[in-house]
């Protein structure tokens, strides 16, 4: 059985006197136990709206949230609220993008690390302290004594970044979500924030749901791939295949819109036309259709469905791309 | 003990990480190790002390500000002078001296003479003993009204930030009537309506008067909190919501009300002095106040003495002004965009 088994999860957003607006879109996928998926997409293609919709943390009034989230065969939207919070930060962690604003100000970092384990795990303040010591010092924050009376000002985005790791996966989740965790922070720090997931992933068994736009963060850490547009999964496939053989027009334009080192000298970066934003009023058809450079008249009329592919994964077009992209 | 064979003839163990071979590999280590033993020297320095609290941060900030400077010295004198009162005043605020009384009449209250440095009040008492016994009455009402009106703000200012919904709107359109009136209008209305005025009448005047702005701002701050990326890491833990409300929703927006509080404190000692100026303060004449002061001998006695009138005033302005300047002073050190 999956560790968590996303099925037809669709959020919409509804405010009085306005059209609703779906911002995810009947998305499916799994995660393996240990397994480390992605998914993938510009702003605005419901990548975050997914995350806090298996969280349960999205607001309880304005928006609709149906299908099914099984963790372990228990459906998370079923969950009473309560029961729910118990799960949340025990079962499933989750890393947000911006490290400082992510942090109590006001409370050294410590005592938020020991918090969650007084939490879920019942310890005592002093015995949560030492094992909040253990785990900055697992994490790499140098001389974690100090760092434990320091407050979130005090200390450098990458070390906050360690932090927040460290809480997330303080009760050892069996599952962390990792919501652009690598956007606030600096390349070379990245690449570090990147390989300690990486290895405490491995490490711990811990399967890990990366959110992210970076393609390059993809390459180095997932085993499967999801990518979104406009709230749908349009593409999915294992990490390998789909940076080898892209299907859909969508992932295809990503990856060419990476900058790559051994371009020509004066060759423009290829774009893809227009911005997610086209996408709203769309209903019939291809919601990636208006920016697609394939796009043929089936586009227009029916929306395409997820169907699987010969390779194993599965993908959302009516004229996918047949010719093999280089791969940075 | 397991040492290599292969280093059994060299002469020094060579640590890993010093490269062999290559020209200059002892140098190198040799700065490597000055680094490593200049940084344990940090970590010592360093060790104890922990981290630097955001309030000791402001503090920081604060003792580099004139203006919080002179306003926390004024605040420090009249707290002192308040609570040695008796040490310090010349003589007994209330007794009625002789040699004072003796020389008043309906065109003359004496000035300064021999042991009464202000001289006489229009009843015949010392009036620097009075001036320094009003500090007590003053730092007792303003602190105990701001203290009151910080606690009944805070909470219902809690309550309307935590949950939201009908209990907000509730508590805040009561917070908007009180504050559709003026301060000081509200704060005769309410002591006009208790039956015997006394200084606990003026006590909760003020204090209420001060609730909805209170009330107001940390309301403001809870909302703002509540959507926070903290706030939501919080939930995202599985935090309860009780401790979500009170250790992270709280004390984040806690410090724009201990700003205000401290902002508080002269306008409330002000509108103590003017509910008693008023002559709705307490009945109790015996008892000096700097409002009452003002208001009795002050202006009926004007043009004989203008004295009367002047010290109080110029006492009340005094320390209002402290606890203006300190409380400016530490928005601008407690303010994050100043951070840095």
């Amino acid at each position: 059985m999956s560790l968590l088994d996303v099925r037809d999860l669709s959020v919409v957003f509804q405010r009085r006197g306005e059209r609703p607006f779906t911002a995810v879109d009947k998305v499916s996928f799994t995660v393996e136990p240990g397994q480390t998926v992605g998914l993938v997409g510009e702003s605005g293609c419901g990548k975050s709206v997914t995350s806090l919709a298996i969280m349960g943390l999205l607001p309880k009034r304005g928006n609709k949230v149906t299908g099914e989230v099984l963790f372990d065969g228990t459906d998370l939207l079923k969950l009473r609220r309560d029961d729910m919070r118990d799960r949340r930060g025990r079962d499933i962690g989750m890393i947000f993008q911006d490290p400082l604003s992510s942090l109590n100000p006001v409370i050294p970092i410590g005592v938020q690390v020991a918090e969650v384990l007084e939490r879920h795990q019942g310890r005592d303040r002093r015995q949560a302290l030492r094992e909040a010591r253990e785990l900055l010092d697992a994490v790499g924050i140098p001389d974690p004594d100090r760092r434990l009376k320091e407050y979130p000002h005090q200390i450098s985005g990458g070390m906050r970044q360690r932090a927040l790791i460290a809480i997330a996966l303080a009760c050892k989740p069996r599952l962390l979500i990792a919501d652009e965790p690598t956007t606030a922070l600096d390349v070379t720090i990245q690449a570090q924030i990147l390989t300690l997931l990486k290895q405490l992933v491995d490490d711990t068994g811990t399967a890990l749901i990366m959110i992210t736009h970076d393609l390059g963060v993809v390459a180095g850490l997932c085993d499967t791939v999801n990518v979104l547009y406009g709230g749908k999964v349009v593409e999915r496939a294992r990490r390998h295949e789909l940076f080898a053989h892209a299907r859909h027009p969508y992932t295809h334009g990503l990856l060419s819109s990476v900058p790559r080192l051994d371009s020509l000298r004066g060759e423009r970066l290829h774009a893809i036309r227009g911005s997610v934003a086209d996408n709203i009023p769309w209903t019939e058809g291809c919601a990636f259709a208006p920016r697609c450079d394939n796009v043929v008249d089936a586009c227009l009329e029916g929306a395409p469905t997820l169907e699987p592919t010969a390779t194993g994964g599965d993908l959302r077009c009516n004229n996918p791309v047949s010719e093999e992209v280089a791969v940075p | 003990m397991t040492e290599p064979t292969t280093q059994a003839g060299t002469p020094a163990p060579r640590r890993k990480d010093e490269r062999p071979g290559r020209a200059g590999g002892a140098s190198l280590n040799r700065l490597g190790d000055r680094k490593k033993a200049r940084l344990e020297e940090l970590a010592q320095a360093s060790a104890g002390k922990g981290g630097v609290s955001l309030f000791r941060d402001a503090l920081r900030r604060l003792r580099r500000n004139p203006a919080a400077i002179v306003g926390a010295t004024i605040i420090a004198l009249f707290v002192l002078v308040a609570i040695f009162a008796p040490l310090i005043a010349p003589h007994d605020p209330v007794q009625r001296f002789d040699e004072l009384t003796s020389r008043l009449a309906a065109d003359h209250i004496p000035g300064a003479t021999d042991g009464f440095p202000l001289g006489s009040d229009e009843l015949g008492r010392d009036l620097l003993s009075r001036l320094i016994y009003g500090s007590r009455q003053t730092l007792f009402v303003g602190v105990l009204a701001t203290l009151i009106g910080l606690a009944i703000g805070v909470l219902l200012g809690a309550i309307a930030g935590a949950f939201g919904g009908w209990v907000d709107n509730i508590l805040m359109r009561v917070t908007d009537v009180m504050l559709a009136l003026p301060a000081l209008l509200l704060a005769i209305t309410l002591v006009a309506l208790a039956s015997k005025s006394s200084q606990w009448t003026v006590i909760l005047a003020v204090a209420i008067v001060s609730v909805p702005v209170f009330a107001r701002l940390l309301r403001g701050s809870m909302l703002a909190q509540r959507e926070s990326d903290h706030v939501l890491a919080a939930r995202a833990l599985g935090v309860k919501e009780h401790n979500i409300v009170l250790r992270h929703m709280l004390p984040n927006a806690m410090t724009a009300v201990i700003v205000q509080a401290t902002l508080t404190l002269s306008v409330a000692i002000i509108e103590a002095a003017s509910l008693s100026f008023l002559g709705l303060g307490d009945p109790n004449r015996d008892r000096a106040e700097w409002g009452a002061m003002l208001g009795d001998a002050g202006v009926r006695y004007f043009e004989v003495r203008p004295e009367l009138a002047y010290y109080p005033a110029l006492a009340i302005i005094v320390v209002a002004l402290g606890f203006t300047l300190l409380g400016e002073a530490m928005r601008e050190a407690i303010d994050p965009k100043n951070r840095r």
